[in-house]
């Protein structure tokens, strides 16, 4: 077989990003299939003497340790019968439903086997899953999560980051580490860190299940989520546990106070060869199932690491939606994924999280790359420092709360400073390390650990072993920081703790606002019945949402103009009609020389009328300069200026650099030619324009200058520009007469 | 967040200040869940509709009084092949002796279920 080259359009077609994601044929015995595997059971459920005796088509000697846990804990027997009676569609239908409340549904399901959850979930289309995120989800107000990691774990820059993602708006920060056993020093620097930017920021650590806990019993986080679980018990025992000793761990995290949610995701069987058959969304129904009847409160879903094996075959990407919302279905906090980047392509990540974005759920992203690609130790998110102005800005255009605000420049540099110097004295207090200044000011200014030179890789390993040795615990760094005036973190460290004796964040879906109120399912709970309910944004924080620090006023433009203000464009007197055959009037716009100084491509006015000048006399013609008052309209200007000019011919521009021939014969709005990407106008031009002009008046035959192109999104960077700029040209238009300039 | 709470030592939590731990007179009893807090959450979380995670509530009510190194050690007894379905049935009348009536009960459905599976120590 001979390979015949593509032609142009497909190899063109073939060198987009997103022609380096994988794509699957489905291969169900795989497991590589989003809905509806060749071994997925019918929903089934048998109850005799009290007890289950069949769940989704399996007997109970046939049961898997899943399916016993589940057996035995996870279903509630007393609605059961009536719930599995339900028809899916009709179930299905009730999601949608403005008028079923939230709380009937979740009594239902309560009572339904994984297989008659999936079955339902499997019957919504995109939009529904918005909707039923919208009605279904715990907790009123949406938030986030953000990962803080870095390369090299350090602990200056860990906490300016865990500061600043906690500036950004974050409510948990995820960290984890390259190196194990750098985890205790890692805990201690995000902790501070995220004390210095917010009270009651939650953290958390991610390292193996025991070290995990065992952090969490020194006070050293105040929550956890790497939990996993797995929905076929031959990956479950590959990842040394079972359904039993998850229920022990989950048991043994309240019983310290301490906040946590289990993991799981579709595809992660099917990645670890051991899907035996079944669709990931069915896999991931009993890992839900499963999560409610250990009694956790929450679950990180949606695909997670594996969720590019989901984003691999048709319809898996609406699976990691589903998935999120078959936890919120199960009573359970939803924290949705949109985690682990899935596609090399902007386009398919944002379209992977749009829907989860608008619907809202408990943390939108179950870690937001708070910091650049290459730092995130958990692999790059699919949003990431690079991405945080587009969120914003999302946020911004839909009216929509992810969870994030804008953070001041000043005060993020405030912050970054303070957590550097609380790291520091909290580690030198302890006797865990010395930092440098150097290292210091390297870690306040770094938007990377590549931008750090002046580390010591070492000094994370000798701290972190120093905290295990000394059995450091949060009450020490609480000493610590106070010891060294850090009385503020000292404080909102102590409150975390002091939250562990209460219990309330124990809670579904509990975070705490800066106020240290708990919002859970308990205290806030979502509670929507279509338009007009459900979670309304206060007018602060709509504010927060709506101002980005990007956005520009007149007023703003009209100062920034000011500030090019120059005095060689001078004003001469009433301007007459002239006979001369050279002269060439160049008539200007209202504002010119009065509150516009810089046309939209950087050029001062004075210079780009200097270069019509230039090309004018480069063809004998005398150019002269006439302000035009009573209109801002280009076309009238240019008309008045032309039959104000001895040749007929005239230039007209607007002080924002739009340019155009006009001849006083010819219509107002026509024109002889006409610059109207005033962005992209170089000196060049306007001298090309001026000699085109002089050639006009001449009756000589120009070489007509085609406009620039660009592939640039021109209109979306200079259009509220323009707005403001002819608000300011339709302020200086007066009644007077056309006045004579001269440029200087 | 309730002032009047009592940590785990049974001191209450307005007790415990930053000017407090810097005196060193605070221990992470003081500021750890007593069994009580945990039992009021269970009821709350039966009120929202979940009586699973108020089970879990229960359990780690019972598991307070353990110490730490008991509380890792009897989760590693239940990762798989770690324990005989006999060592699991021991744990399960330990903690029975010890009034951990729950999750004696989740030790003794381990040992049936591990048996059963072949998750059991070999």
């Amino acid at each position: 077989m001979t390979t015949k080259e593509p032609i142009g359009r497909f190899r063109f077609m073939n060198e987009q990003r997103v022609n380096l994601d994988g794509f699957a044929t489905p291969a169900p015995e795989l497991g590589l299939v989003a809905f509806n595997g060749p071994n997925d059971p019918a929903p089934s459920l048998v109850i005799t003497d009290g007890r289950i005796t069949e769940l989704d088509g399996r007997t109970e000697s046939e049961f898997d340790s899943i399916d016993s846990f589940i057996a035995i804990h996870g279903i509630d027997l007393e609605v059961a019968s009536e719930a599995m009676a339900i028809d899916s569609l009709d179930f299905a239908r009730r999601l949608v439903d403005p008028n079923i409340s939230r709380l009937d549904i979740v009594r239902l399901a309560s009572g339904m086997t994984p297989a008659k959850l999936a079955e339902v979930l499997s019957l919504l289309n995109a939009a529904e899953l918005v909707i039923a995120m919208t009605k279904m989800r715990a907790r009123r107000t949406p938030s986030n999560q953000a990962h803080v990691t870095n390369r090299s774990d350090d602990p200056l820059l860990l906490a300016a980051d865990a500061a600043t993602a906690a500036a950004f708006g974050f409510r948990e920060l995820e960290t984890t580490v390259p190196v194990a056993a750098d985890a205790p020093s890692n805990a201690v620097a995000v902790s501070i860190g995220a004390a210095v930017g917010s009270p009651g920021v939650l953290v958390q650590c991610s390292v193996e299940e025991s070290a995990e806990l065992a952090l969490g019993m020194r006070g050293l986080v105040s929550y956890a989520e790497t939990v996993s679980l797995y929905g076929t018990e031959q990956i479950f025992i590959d990842g040394d546990d079972t359904p039993w000793s998850k229920a022990f761990l989950t048991s043994a995290y309240a019983s310290r106070g301490i906040k946590m949610r289990v993991t799981s995701g579709g595809g992660s069987e099917a990645l670890m060869g051991g899907a035996q058959k079944c669709s990931m969304f069915y896999l991931e129904a009993r890992c839900v199932a499963l999560a409610r009847a250990i009694g956790s409160q929450g679950v990180q879903n949606g695909g997670i690491d594996s969720a590019a094996v989901a984003g691999a075959v048709p319809g898996g990407v609406r699976s990691l939606m589903a998935e999120n919302v078959m936890v919120m279905l199960r009573n359970l906090e939803a924290c949705t994924g949109n985690d682990a980047l899935m596609s090399e392509s902007d386009v398919r990540r944002t379209s992977r999280t749009h829907p989860i974005f608008i619907g809202g759920s408990d943390f939108i992203n179950s870690g937001f790359g708070s910091i650049q690609r290459y730092d995130n130790m958990f692999g790059p998110s699919q949003w990431n420092s690079e991405d945080i102005d587009d969120f914003l800005a999302m946020q911004r255009d839909w009216g929509v709360d992810g969870g994030l605000r804008t953070a001041d420049e000043e005060e993020v540099a405030r912050l970054r400073r303070r957590a550097t110097d609380a790291v520091t004295a909290v580690y030198s207090w302890l006797g865990l390390g010395d930092f440098s200044a150097a290292w210091a000011d390297e870690a306040v200014d770094a938007a990377g650990s590549k931008d750090i030179t002046s580390g010591d890789l070492m000094l994370p390993l000798t701290a972190a072993r120093t905290i295990m040795d000394t059995n450091v615990t949060m009450l020490d760094v609480i000493t610590a920081l106070a010891e060294n005036g850090f009385d503020l973190e000292a404080q909102r460290c102590l409150d975390m703790l002091k939250a562990r004796v209460a219990g309330d964040y124990l809670q579904t879906s509990a975070i705490f606002d800066e106020g240290m109120n708990v919002l859970s399912l308990v205290t806030d709970p979502n509670v929507y019945s279509g338009p007009g309910t459900g979670y309304q944004m206060t007018p602060e924080r709509q504010q927060q949402v709506d101002t980005i620090r990007q956005q520009r006023s007149v007023a703003d433009l009209l100062s920034e103009q000011q500030s090019f203000v120059n005095k060689n464009i001078s004003e001469l007197g009433i301007a007459e009609v002239s006979y001369d055959p050279r002269d060439v009037v160049i008539g200007v716009s209202p504002a010119t020389g009065k509150d516009i100084w810089v046309t939209l491509s950087g050029l001062s006015v004075a210079d780009a009328i200097g270069e019509l000048l230039a090309g004018l006399e480069e063809e004998g013609c005398v150019g002269r300069i006439v302000r035009i008052n009573d209109t801002l309209d280009l076309g009238m200007i240019g008309l008045t200026a032309a039959r104000l000019s001895g040749s007929g011919v005239s230039v007209g521009l607007q002080a924002k650099g739009t340019a155009l021939i006009h001849r006083r014969d010819l219509a107002p709005l026509a024109n002889l030619e006409l610059y109207s990407v005033a962005p992209t106008i170089t000196r060049d031009l306007y001298r090309m324009m001026g000699i085109n002009a002089g050639r006009h008046a001449k009756g000589a035959t120009p070489e007509p200058v085609r406009n620039p192109y660009s592939d640039e999104a021109i209109e979306a960077r200079y259009h509220t520009k323009v707005v403001s700029l002819v608000a300011i040209e339709r302020m200086c238009v007066n009644s007077q007469h056309p006045q004579t300039l001269v440029v200087t | 967040m309730t002032e009047n709470q009592k940590g785990f030592s049974g001191k209450q939590v307005s007790e415990v200040t930053v000017e407090a731990i810097r005196r060193g007179d605070i221990t992470l009893d003081d500021v750890r869940i007593h069994p009580d807090t945990l039992a009021h959450q269970a009821d709350v979380a039966t009120a929202n509709g979940n009586p699973q995670l108020a089970a879990n509530f229960l359990r780690a009510a019972e598991l307070t009084s353990l110490s730490d190194e008991m509380v890792l050690g009897y989760y590693d007894a239940l990762r798989p092949g770690r324990s005989t379905a006999q060592d699991l049935l021991n744990i399960a009348n330990t903690l029975q002796a010890q009034g951990a009536e729950r999750n004696a009960e989740l030790f003794r459905q381990a040992a049936d279920v591990y048996a059963r599976r072949g998750l059991t120590a070999k």
